[in-house]
């Protein structure tokens, strides 16, 4: 119970200083911090498997991309700039749209049944091998009922993969011998609100 | 003592309305990207929490989908940020309008 409430607190304050923070450095330090309390809360959820996921995918791979591309958009001579918020300006909308969505939320949830099953029914507590959420246990619902699912997952990464090569590659001819050639050091002219090759 | 599944959904609403709010009152693409990970987060907090209720592993699949496709996600979103802001100075959304329509 204690648990709960402590990992609670840690979670909204590390998302509310995730989406004020000044700088993306710090949102990815926020959201670190929301990341491995979220595993916390996956453990104490009975899936361990999600949690170790939780910290592998997210806090190993998203947050990293995350820095480099920050590092990569302040690569320049001077630190990219960020003009001032919308805040002030859609701050009310804002809230609105958000509060009916909590609204809905709230509503659908409580309007769903929920007859807890008991953890003598898990077979085990969390850490044994058969156990709920247990990494056997995940992997037989993956591997079995959920095969097809799992399969649509490895198509939609290889479209993802190809999608980032055609955005972010040059596809003209003689490409890496003209970035060769680039002298290194001396950014590109600034050409404004264009996606420039 | 156990905490019932409506506190974690609950949480996991207050959650969510801190991702839309972030998403929808921020112009810095990153601040944005990362919001809506929040919301991906919010949701599969929701999940477990449902599947640990009602002790049926589905939940844990579907979160786990989820995650990939947070994954994919991010990295078309990170790569269409780093392409479009590469050659500005500024990193707002408000001045892009080269999909002007």
């Amino acid at each position: 119970m204690i648990v709960f409430w402590i990992l609670a607190l840690v979670l909204i304050a590390s998302a509310v200083f995730t989406v004020t923070a000044q700088k993306p450095v710090y949102s990815v330090v926020g959201l670190l911090a929301n990341f491995i309390a979220l595993a916390a809360m996956y453990l104490t959820l009975q899936a361990e498997f999600l949690a170790v996921i939780q910290i592998v995918v997210y806090s190993g791979a998203i947050l990293i991309l995350f820095v480099f591309v920050i590092a990569l958009l302040s690569s320049g001579t001077r630190p990219f700039e960020v003009g001032p918020d919308k805040a002030p300006r859609i701050l009310i909308p804002a809230l609105a749209i958000a509060v009916l969505t909590l609204a809905g939320l709230t509503v659908t949830a409580l309007r769903t049944p929920v007859t807890v099953v008991s953890t003598a029914t898990t077979n085990g507590t969390t850490g044994d091998a058969n156990a709920f959420g247990s990494v056997a246990n995940f992997g037989a619902a993956l591997f079995t009922t959920n095969l097809l699912p799992f399969e649509v997952t490895a198509f939609i990464l290889m479209v993802a993969v190809i999608g980032v090569v055609l955005i972010a590659g040059d596809p003209t001819p003689g490409a890496v011998e003209r970035k060769k050639k680039r002298r290194p050091g001396v950014r590109e002219p600034i050409v404004k609100d264009t996606l420039v090759r | 003592m156990t905490v019932s599944p409506e506190s974690y959904v609950a949480l996991s609403a207050v959650l969510f309305f801190i991702g839309v709010v972030g998403v929808i009152a921020r112009r810095n693409p990153l601040i944005m990207l990362m919001s809506i990970e929040l919301l991906f987060n919010a949701a599969n907090l929701a999940l477990v929490a449902y599947a640990r209720a009602w002790v049926n592993n589905t939940g844990h699949i579907f979160a786990f989908l989820v995650i990939t496709v947070a994954a994919a996600e991010a990295a078309i979103g990170l790569a269409i940020v780093a392409m479009t802001f590469r050659s500005s100075a500024h990193v707002d959304v408000d001045e892009v309008s080269a999909l002007r329509g």
